[in-house]
C-alpha cells in the first residue's frame, strides 16, 4: 500500500543520484569581455535602491564601449537571502569577473563564497566591511551628506517651517539619509520642526502615501523620503504643492513642479575605481565610499524649479563644507 | 479495513505523478510566455534541470531548498487534517527563528553539541507559542484562524525588524554607519554539520526523520487520531467525547512548531545568523506559504511530503538557474511559480476521480467509502476515512 | 505630546486618511464577501489587485481615459475571477491553495507587464477629488467625508448595494443558500455553478478596481507589488465582518483608522518605536475581535468543493 510512494521516493532518489553523478561544468568563456554580475534585492527599475546600481553599470558599459565590451548579467528581486548566496555563488562559478553582491544582506554570504573563488573579484554594498578578505571590495554610500545638504535646502525654503519626512524601515542606508536630513534642517534653522515617520515597509505605496498626507496636515511644506515606495509621498507632494527631496536617484521626472533637487548616487564612481584596481590585479580588499567629494553623490536641481540664488549659493556652499571638511554633520537622536 | 492491498501499481503510479503531469503543463504555459519574451523555452528549461539536478552542487541546493518546505509541509498535514487552515507559517518561521537565534548568540560559553538541540527545541516552541495564539484565539473566542494567522504574520515582521535593529542586533553592526540589521554570526561551533563542499545541512536529514515520526503521530497515536477526527468530524467527536476545542489549539501548536523549526533551521544550517530586509520573505523565502503547496502535492500525507517537497524545491531553485542564464526578470518566475501551483491543485481532481472509481468498483455494493476531498487515497491504519 | 492627539486637525487628519485608506480594502473585502457567502474562498485576491493596478495605469496612460482604465482593470479582474471560477467549481481545486497560486501568478504578470511595457515608474494624472456641493462646505464632516476622490464614495456607495442584494434580492437568497446548503440549494433548482461562478467572477472585477482606485485614483502611480499585502488583509476582514457587508465596513475603517492613527503617532513624534506602531492595526484587529465574542458561524460550505450525489 505504500509501495507506490515508495516507488516515487526511489525515483526522486534516482534523479538525484543521477545529478550529483554529473561533473560540475563552469562555463568556459574565454573573450576579453570584462563580465559582470549583479545580484540585487528589488527590481532594476525601482527608482531607487537597485536601479541606482544598474544605471551605474549601463553608464560603464557605455564608457568602455557597449556590449562586447562589457557583459552585465543581472538577478533581481532577490531579497531572500539564500536565494541570492546561490546566485552570487553561480555567477562566480561560471566565471565572471566581478561579482557584485548590492544588498547589505549579502554580507555572510558573500564570507563564506569569496574565498572559493580567488580569481573572482566580489562586490558588495552598502557597508565598508570587507571582512579582511582579498577578493572583496565593499562600497557603501555617505547618503546622511546629500540628505544634509536637502536638509539646508528644505529648511531654508520652508515657509511653514515644518518638514516630513517618510522613510520605510528605520536601518541601514535610509536611516543615514533620514539623519543627515534632519541635522541639515537644524543646522539651518534650530527651530524648523522635522517630523520623521517609518512605515515599516519599502513597498507598501499607499501608507507612504498617507505618511505624506499626515505630514502636509501637520503642516509641512517641504517632504522627503527613501526608497521605492516614496512614489506615493512624491504623489502626495505634487498635489499640495509641497516641496520635494529625492534621493538615490533623480525623481524630477516624476513632479516637475515640486522637486527641488535629488541626491544621485552614481555608483561608477567606484566602479571606476574597482575596475582600475582590478586591472592592476587587486580583486578587493579596498572599501569605498560615495560621497560628494569623489563626485559618487551628486546633488542635481531640478532646472524647471525656481530656486533664488541665494538659497542656491548655500547649498553649494554646504557641499563645499562637507567636502573640505568645514562643515561636520552630527547624527545623533 | 483498507483493501488498497488489492489495487494495482500502475494506477497508483499515475495517481502521484500527476503532481508532475500538471507541472509540465504549466511549464507549458511558462514556455509560451518565455517565447513571447524571446527567450528560447528549451535553453531556458535546459537551464531550469540543470539548476534543480545538473550537479553534485545544484542537488545540494535542491534539497536544501526543500527542508524548510518539507518542515513546514509537515505542520500543515497535521493542522489541515484538523480541518484549520494555518497560513501563518510565515510568522512561525520568523518567531521561531528569533527565539532559536537568541540562544545562540547569548549562550556563547556552552559546547555545539549542548546548543544546537536546545536552539532547534527552543525554535520548535517559538513557533509552537506563535501558531498556539491563533489556535486558543480559534477554539475559546471563535476567532477565525485565517484572519488571526494574517494578522500574525505581520506582527512578526515588525517584531523581527524592531528586534534586529534593535537588542538583537549584531553588536559589531551597531557601530558602523550602515547598520545591517543582522544578529551576530552564530559560531562555527553552533552551526549544523554541513556536507561540505555543499550547504546541504544536518536539518535535511532531521526533517526526513520527522516526516517519519509525524505520519507515526497522525496514524499511530490517539492524539493524531482526535486531531483527524475533529477534521473530519467535529460533531460525532464532540459526541465521542473528544474535547473538540483541545485538538483544535494542539492542530495549530503543532502546526506552528513545524514552522518554528524551519525558520530556526535556516538559521543554524543555512545562513548563521538571523538577518532581514524587512519583509517577511525576505528571511523566509516565502517557506510558510511554498510549505502549504508542497504538503497539497504530497497528498496532506508526511511521508508524501518528502518527494513533494523536493519537487518544489527543485522548482524554485530550477527557475532561479533559469533566471540566470536566460536573463529573464524574476518576477517571471514568480508568475511561472503560481501557474504551476494553480495547475497542480487543479490536477487533483482527475487523481480524486480515478480513486472514487477504483473504490467503487472494488467494493461490493459499489457505494464505495468515498475519502475525504483533501485526504490522501489511503491512509494506512485501522480507520476508515469517514466521509462527513 | 499625547494630547496633540486631541486636536481637531489631527482627528480630521486621522479620519480622511482613514477613509481613504479604507478604499482599497472595501472594493476587495466587499467582492470577497460575495464569494465566501457562497462559498468559495479566494486567496489570491491581492493578485487581482495588482493585475487591475497595472491594467487600469497602462490603458489611463495610453489612451488618457481614465474610465477606460477602470473598465479594463474590471475586465482584467472578471478574466482572473473566470479561471478562479473553472479551477474552483469545475475542477473542484484546494481553494486556500489555489488562491495563492494566482496571487502569485498575478503578482508576477503584473510586475512582468510593468517592467517590459512600462519600464520606469511614472505618474498619471489620476481621478480628481470631487467635492459634494453642499455637504463638503458642512465644517469638520464636510472635510473628511465630502471632499474625496470619486472611487472612493464608489467603494463606500458597495456596501449598502451588498448588503441589499445580500438581504433583499432572491439572488441573495440563493447565494446565500449555496454557501449555507449546497444540496438542498441544489435540489430546489439552483444552480451552484452559476451562482459560483457569479460571485468569484464579481469578487475579480471588485478586486481589479480596488487595484485600480490604488493606481489611478488614489496614489497616481504603479509599482511592483505596491499592495503589498493588502489583498490578504482584505481577506481577512471579511471574517471580521462576519461576512456581512457593514460588518466588512466596520472592519475596514477600524484597521485603516488605527493605522492613520499609528502614523500621527510618528508624525507627531511620540516616542514609540515604529515597528511598534506599525503593528498597532493588527495587534488591535485581533484584540477587538476578540473582545466581540460572538458565535458566528461561517458559511457552512466556505471552501468545500460541491459534487452532486457526495
Amino acid at each position: 500500500m505504500k509501495k507506490f510512494r515508495l516507488l516515487i521516493s526511489v525515483l526522486i532518489l534516482f534523479a538525484v543520484i543521477l545529478g550529483a553523478c554529473q561533473a560540475q561544468e563552469p562555463a568556459m568563456e574565454e573573450k576579453e569581455l570584462f563580465r559582470v554580475a549583479v545580484v540585487m534585492p528589488s527590481a532594476i527599475n525601482d527608482l531607487a535602491f537597485s536601479q541606482s546600481m544598474y544605471d551605474a553599470l549601463l553608464v560603464i558599459q557605455t564608457e568602455m564601449g557597449g556590449a562586447e565590451a562589457m557583459e552585465i548579467v543581472y538577478s533581481d528581486g532577490m531579497f531572500v537571502v539564500d536565494d541570492a548566496a546561490a546566485a552570487i555563488r553561480d555567477y562566480a562559478t561560471e566565471g565572471f569577473d566581478l561579482v557584485i553582491a548590492h544588498g547589505s544582506q549579502y554580507g555572510s554570504s558573500l564570507q563564506e563564497i569569496a574565498p572559493d573563488f580567488p580569481e573572482t573579484s566580489f562586490a558588495w554594498g552598502t557597508t565598508v566591511d570587507t571582512f579582511g578578505i582579498d577578493n572583496i571590495f565593499a562600497y557603501e554610500a555617505a547618503s546622511h551628506e546629500g540628505g544634509y545638504v536637502n536638509g539646508v535646502i528644505a529648511a531654508s525654503l520652508s515657509e511653514s517651517g515644518v518638514l516630513g519626512v517618510v522613510g520605510p524601515i528605520e536601518t541601514g542606508d535610509a536611516k543615514l539619509y533620514v539623519d543627515g536630513f534632519v541635522a541639515g534642517a537644524k543646522a539651518t534653522n534650530p527651530d524648523v520642526q522635522v517630523n520623521v515617520n517609518y512605515i515599516g515597509s519599502f513597498s507598501d505605496v499607499a501608507l507612504a502615501s498617507e505618511a505624506a498626507n499626515t505630514h502636509v496636515a501637520a503642516g509641512a511644506d517641504g517632504l522627503t523620503g527613501t526608497a521605492q515606495m516614496v512614489v506615493g509621498a512624491i504623489g502626495v507632494a505634487e498635489e499640495s504643492g509641497a516641496m520635494w527631496f529625492g534621493t538615490q536617484s533623480s525623481q524630477t521626472e516624476l513632479a516637475p513642479s515640486v522637486v527641488v533637487a535629488n541626491q544621485v548616487y552614481r555608483w561608477d564612481v567606484v566602479l571606476n575605481e574597482i575596475i582600475d584596481l582590478m586591472d592592476e590585479g587587486t580583486l578587493g580588499g579596498k572599501s569605498f565610499v560615495i560621497g560628494l567629494a569623489n563626485g559618487g553623490e551628486v546633488m542635481d536641481f531640478n532646472e524647471a524649479y525656481e530656486l533664488p540664488e541665494d538659497v542656491k549659493s548655500l547649498a553649494m556652499d554646504t557641499v563645499d563644507g562637507i567636502i573640505d571638511g568645514t562643515i561636520t554633520i552630527n547624527l545623533g537622536e | 479495513m483498507s483493501n488498497s492491498n488489492q489495487e494495482k501499481w500502475g494506477p497508483k503510479l499515475i495517481d502521484a505523478l500527476l503532481p508532475v503531469f500538471a507541472t509540465i503543463a504549466a511549464l507549458l504555459v511558462g514556455a509560451v510566455m518565455l517565447l513571447l519574451l524571446k527567450v528560447n523555452p528549451i535553453e531556458a528549461y535546459r537551464a531550469m534541470w540543470d539548476g534543480a539536478f545538473g550537479s553534485q552542487n545544484a542537488v545540494a541546493e535542491t534539497l536544501t531548498k526543500a527542508t524548510p518546505l518539507l518542515l513546514v509541509g509537515l505542520g500543515i498535514c497535521i493542522s489541515f487534517r484538523g480541518d484549520v487552515i494555518n497560513i501563518g507559517g510565515e510568522g512561525q518561521m520568523i518567531v521561531g527563528a528569533i527565539l532559536g537565534t537568541l540562544i545562540g548568540i547569548t549562550l556563547v560559553d556552552w559546547p555545539g553539541w549542548a546548543v544546537i538541540p536546545f536552539a532547534l527545541i527552543t525554535g520548535f516552541i517559538g513557533g509552537a507559542i506563535w501558531g498556539g495564539i491563533p489556535g486558543v484565539l480559534k477554539a475559546y473566542f471563535s476567532v477565525n484562524e485565517i484572519l488571526s494567522t494574517v494578522m500574525m504574520n505581520a506582527i512578526a515582521v515588525q517584531l523581527m525588524n524592531f528586534l534586529l535593529r534593535g537588542p538583537m542586533i549584531d553588536p559589531s553592526q551597531a557601530e558602523l554607519a550602515s547598520k545591517i540589521p543582522q544578529t551576530a554570526r552564530l559560531l562555527d561551533t553552533f552551526r549544523l554539520p554541513r556536507w561540505v563542499p555543499t550547504r546541504l545541512h544536518l536539518g535535511a536529514l532531521i526533517a526526513v526523520v520527522l516526516a517519519i515520526l509525524v505520519y507515526i503521530l497522525l496514524w499511530r497515536t490517539t492524539w493524531g487520531y482526535r486531531i483527524r477526527a475533529v477534521g473530519q468530524n467535529p460533531d460525532a467527536s464532540k459526541y465521542a467525547g473528544v474535547k473538540v476545542r483541545n485538538y483544535i489549539v494542539l492542530a495549530l501548536i503543532l502546526s506552528g512548531a513545524f514552522a518554528g523549526l524551519a525558520g530556526v533551521m535556516q538559521v543554524y544550517g543555512v545562513n548563521y545568523r538571523m538577518i532581514t530586509d524587512g519583509s517577511a520573505s525576505g528571511f523566509t523565502g516565502s517557506a510558510g506559504f511554498n510549505g502549504i503547496v508542497a504538503a497539497l502535492f504530497g497528498g496532506l500525507h508526511p511521508i508524501g511530503t518528502i518527494p513533494a517537497s523536493i519537487l518544489f524545491g527543485a522548482l524554485l531553485v530550477g527557475a532561479n538557474k533559469m533566471q540566470r542564464v536566460v536573463q529573464v526578470p524574476s518576477a517571471l518566475i514568480t508568475a511561472l511559480n503560481g501557474l504551476v501551483v494553480v495547475f497542480v491543485v487543479s490536477s487533483e481532481i482527475w487523481r480524486r476521480r480515478r480513486q472514487k472509481k477504483r473504490l467503487a468498483e472494488a467494493s461490493p455494493e459499489g457505494e464505495g467509502i468515498t475519502p475525504e476531498g483533501s485526504g490522501p487515497g489511503d491512509s494506512p491504519g485501522s480507520e476508515k476515512e469517514v466521509e462527513s | 505630546m499625547i494630547s496633540d492627539l486631541f486636536s481637531m486637525t489631527v482627528l480630521i487628519g486621522i479620519l480622511a486618511s482613514g477613509i481613504r485608506l479604507a478604499t482599497p480594502y472595501l472594493y476587495a473585502a466587499i467582492g470577497e464577501t460575495f464569494g465566501q457567502r457562497s462559498g468559495v474562498l479566494n486567496l489570491g485576491v491581492d493578485g487581482q489587485m495588482l493585475l487591475g493596478a497595472f491594467t487600469a495605469f497602462y490603458v489611463a496612460i495610453k489612451t488618457g481615459n481614465l474610465w477606460l482604465g477602470i473598465l479594463a482593470a474590471m475586465i482584467v479582474g472578471a478574466l482572473m475571477g473566470l479561471a478562479m471560477a473553472f479551477v474552483t467549481v469545475n475542477l473542484h481545486a484546494e481553494q486556500g491553495i489555489s488562491g495563492i497560486g494566482f496571487y502569485l501568478f498575478g503578482l508576477g504578470l503584473s510586475d512582468l507587464l510593468f517592467q517590459k511595457l512600462l519600464g520606469t515608474v511614472e505618474t498619471v494624472k489620476g481621478f480628481p477629488k470631487v467635492d459634494i456641493p453642499f455637504l463638503s462646505d458642512l465644517p469638520v464632516v464636510g472635510e473628511i467625508f465630502f471632499r474625496q476622490n470619486i472611487l472612493v464614495y464608489i467603494a463606500f456607495a458597495l456596501v449598502p448595494i451588498a448588503w441589499f442584494i445580500l438581504n433583499k434580492t432572491t439572488l441573495g437568497l440563493k447565494i446565500k443558500a449555496v454557501g449555507e446548503n449546497p444540496e438542498a440549494a441544489d435540489s430546489l433548482g439552483v444552480s451552484i455553478a452559476r451562482i459560483r461562478y457569479f460571485t468569484i467572477i464579481l469578487g475579480g472585477t471588485l478586486s481589479g478596481v480596488a487595484g485600480a482606485s490604488m493606481s489611478i485614483a488614489l496614489l497616481n502611480v504603479f509599482q511592483q507589488n505596491m499592495t503589498s499585502g493588502l489583498g490578504f488583509i482584505a481577506v481577512a476582514l471579511v471574517y471580521f465582518g462576519a461576512w456581512r457587508p457593514w460588518g466588512v465596513l466596520g472592519g475596514a475603517l477600524l484597521f485603516s483608522l488605527v493605522n492613520s492613527l499609528q502614523l500621527w503617532i510618528q508624525v507627531l513624534g511620540i516616542p514609540v518605536p515604529s515597528d511598534i506602531a506599525v503593528m498597532m492595526p493588527y495587534i488591535l484587529t485581533i484584540l477587538v475581535l476578540v473582545a466581540t465574542v460572538s458565535r458566528v458561524r461561517a458559511p457552512s460550505a466556505l471552501t468545500k468543493p460541491f459534487e452532486r450525489g457526495d
